[in-house]
């Protein structure tokens, strides 16, 4: 399939049907090289960019009204991503839609890089300068509070960790987006269960997650965060639910697709070694 | 003397720029009435989002907003506008370069009766390590409406810092307020007071009791923190040879320390700043003035001790030479 074409096409059609096949092409081709990107810094997140590649490829393959060409166009969807140590995921989508060339992502992390080490908007597409996790939703509330002000129908999609969900900011957002009815807000928890050091229930209990959202007066919709049909469902359902704010609590696994990054707290960080990438690509050969 | 709100004037300026200008956004944190921005709210009610007392997210909304083209005012007490939110503010509007206006109210320890923890007299410090902002520090109402309006015009981020009190108006309305020039208040020759806020009616009336001493002090309005005007500082220098600063906030990163530094690198003076050196506590801003040594008293002193500085130093050279 010609993915650049698709991505085109979803620019002036959302929620335009791409096969589940040419989906999971796309997925296998994002991850390999979000591991060559990582690989080439010799640093940066590995888990939580390959745990959030569905949902990413999901929002700017099918859903997102956007143009890689006019990055800037006043009436696209945004998507901001909370969880900003998981840049190789939206630089990586960014470059396969065109925002940049793809050979650009050689540069991240390294000196006199568009691509920083946390998602800055010094880069083509990226809407919010992070870094700090709990910002994202806020930002995001923002966002959508201009679409309300200006009657416009761009929607606002913020992609937060489940461990991003300790931060008391989260929850500040969560509240004012309910209060102001913000029904173009559309947050994703990328629930992998891992977070900095350790696993999420060990860290910081964070369930009943979907009872908490919900009793923050949220639409929740629980889905499998790596089933394309799931996901594109959610967000089809996120299109219909109106005066309130939408959460898809997506269930994912840190590290998938790479058997020994799979469900491994050491992956949150840490960049594969020539072994282990050339291990990682005969797993990802498809 | 005419006294006037900083703060009222405010309110009512960020109405008619609201009129003005519809991509004017306000956000508030239930401090509404004593920043009076809730006469924004009442006249724009499309265009304010009341927050609550959730400061974090305040500042981060404000970096959705303005990141969708709006201009963005979101104002609060001095204390919840800077510390409380410092690393939204410092990643999401700094970093990013972002059309916020932060203006806060109730800076200093004229804030009073709440006492310390309500004193916001680390702000400056806080608000100039960030290079994006514009820092301005108003000394009255009409230097207020012309800096509010200024902010509003210039792209980037702001933190405009006015009191709670209602302070002297010592502009006339022929003023021309300019973002990083200093207003010369008074000329004098043998020492310049470099003030700003509230201490610059302050500067003014040492100055005046210095004069009937002999002493003639050159008085100049630093309302720009942030970019700040070196060239009258070094000019200050040479032409008066003694430096005395007067801010309302602790010594660190304040209106002092960045003369210093600005001396430091051009024309090395005798330096004395008058500031606070610890925290206060509950009392009327009066009182707190005069326990904490922001007086008109403590200028002069200051003041008095740098001529004195600037005399031994050139009795030193002659002697040496």
């Amino acid at each position: 399939m010609n993915r650049a074409s698709d991505t085109k096409a979803a620019a002036a059609d959302p929620g335009k049907q791409v096969s589940v096949d040419s989906l999971k092409s796309a997925a296998l081709d994002m991850r390999r090289d979000i591991l060559n990107t990582i690989a080439e810094a010799g640093s940066g997140h590995p888990g939580g960019s390959l745990s959030a590649v569905e949902l990413l490829a999901s929002l700017y393959y099918t859903e997102m009204r956007h143009d890689p060409s006019n990055p800037d166009w006043p009436e696209r969807d945004k998507f901001i991503l909370s969880k900003a140590h998981a840049c190789p995921v939206l630089y990586v989508v960014l470059a396969h839609c065109g925002y940049f060339p793809k050979d650009e992502l050689k540069t991240f992390r390294k000196i006199n890089s568009r691509l920083q080490g946390h998602a800055h908007t010094t880069t083509p597409g990226v809407e919010m300068s992070g870094g700090s996790l709990g910002h994202g939703l806020s930002f995001g509330v923002g966002a959508a509070m201009v679409g309300k002000i200006d009657g416009s129908s761009s929607r606002v999609f913020v992609m937060l960790g489940d461990g991003e969900c300790d931060e008391g900011q989260v929850w500040e957002a969560a509240m004012s987006a309910a209060h102001y009815r913000l029904d173009n807000l559309v947050a994703i928890v990328d629930r992998n269960g891992i977070q900095n050091d350790r696993f999420t229930s060990e860290v910081m209990n964070l369930e009943p997650l979907a009872d908490k959202w919900r009793s923050f007066g949220w639409h929740v919709i629980e889905i499998d965060g790596h089933s394309f049909p799931d996901v594109l469902g959610a967000l089809e359902e996120a299109r219909s639910v109106k005066e309130k704010p939408t959460v898809i609590v997506a269930a994912t696994v840190k590290g998938k697709g790479v058997s020994f990054m799979e469900n491994n707290p050491d992956y949150h960080g840490r960049a594969p070694n020539a072994e282990q990438l050339e291990q990682a690509m005969k797993e990802l050969a498809g | 003397m005419t006294t006037a709100s900083t703060r009222e004037t405010y309110g009512k300026t960020l109405v008619e720029l609201g009129r003005e200008n519809p991509d004017i956004v306000v956000l508030g944190g239930d401090l509404n009435k004593s920043t009076v921005i809730n006469l924004f709210a009442e006249a724009f009610p499309d265009r304010f989002f009341d927050l609550g007392p959730a400061e974090q997210n305040m500042m981060s909304v404000a970096a959705g907003l303005a990141s969708s083209g709006k201009t963005v005012f979101a104002s609060t007490f001095a204390v919840f506008g800077s510390g409380r939110p410092y690393d939204q503010i410092r990643i999401g509007i700094s970093q990013a370069k972002l059309n916020v206006k932060i203006v806060v109210t109730h800076a200093g320890i004229t804030t009073g009766e709440d006492g310390m923890s309500a004193h916001g007299i680390e702000d400056l410090s806080l608000m100039c390590a960030l290079p994006s902002f514009t820092v301005i520090v108003p000394a009255d109402g009409p230097e207020t409406e012309l800096a509010v309006r200024k902010a509003a015009e210039s792209y980037g981020p702001f933190y405009i810092r006015l009191s709670r009190p209602a302070t002297a108006v010592i502009h006339g309305s022929d003023y021309e307020f300019k973002i990083g020039q200093a207003e010369l208040m008074r000329e004098g020759g043998d020492a310049t007071i470099i003030a700003c806020g509230t201490m610059v009616n302050t500067a003014l009336t040492a100055a005046e009791t210095l004069a009937g001493e002999g002493v003639q002090c050159r008085v100049l309005n630093m309302a720009t923190l942030q970019p700040i005007d070196a060239e009258a500082i070094a000019s200050a220098a040479r032409e008066t040879g003694a430096i005395v600063t007067a801010e309302e906030h602790l010594r660190h990163g304040g209106l002092g320390s960045i003369v210093a530094q600005t001396l430091g690198e051009s024309c090395p003076a005798p330096l004395r700043m008058v500031t606070l050196d610890r925290y206060a506590e509950s009392g009327n801003p009066a009182e707190l003035i005069e326990k904490y040594g922001l007086a008109p008293a403590n200028v002069a002193e200051a003041v008095r001790q740098a001529v004195q500085h600037k005399a031994q130093l050139s009795a030193n050279g002659k002697a040496s030479s």
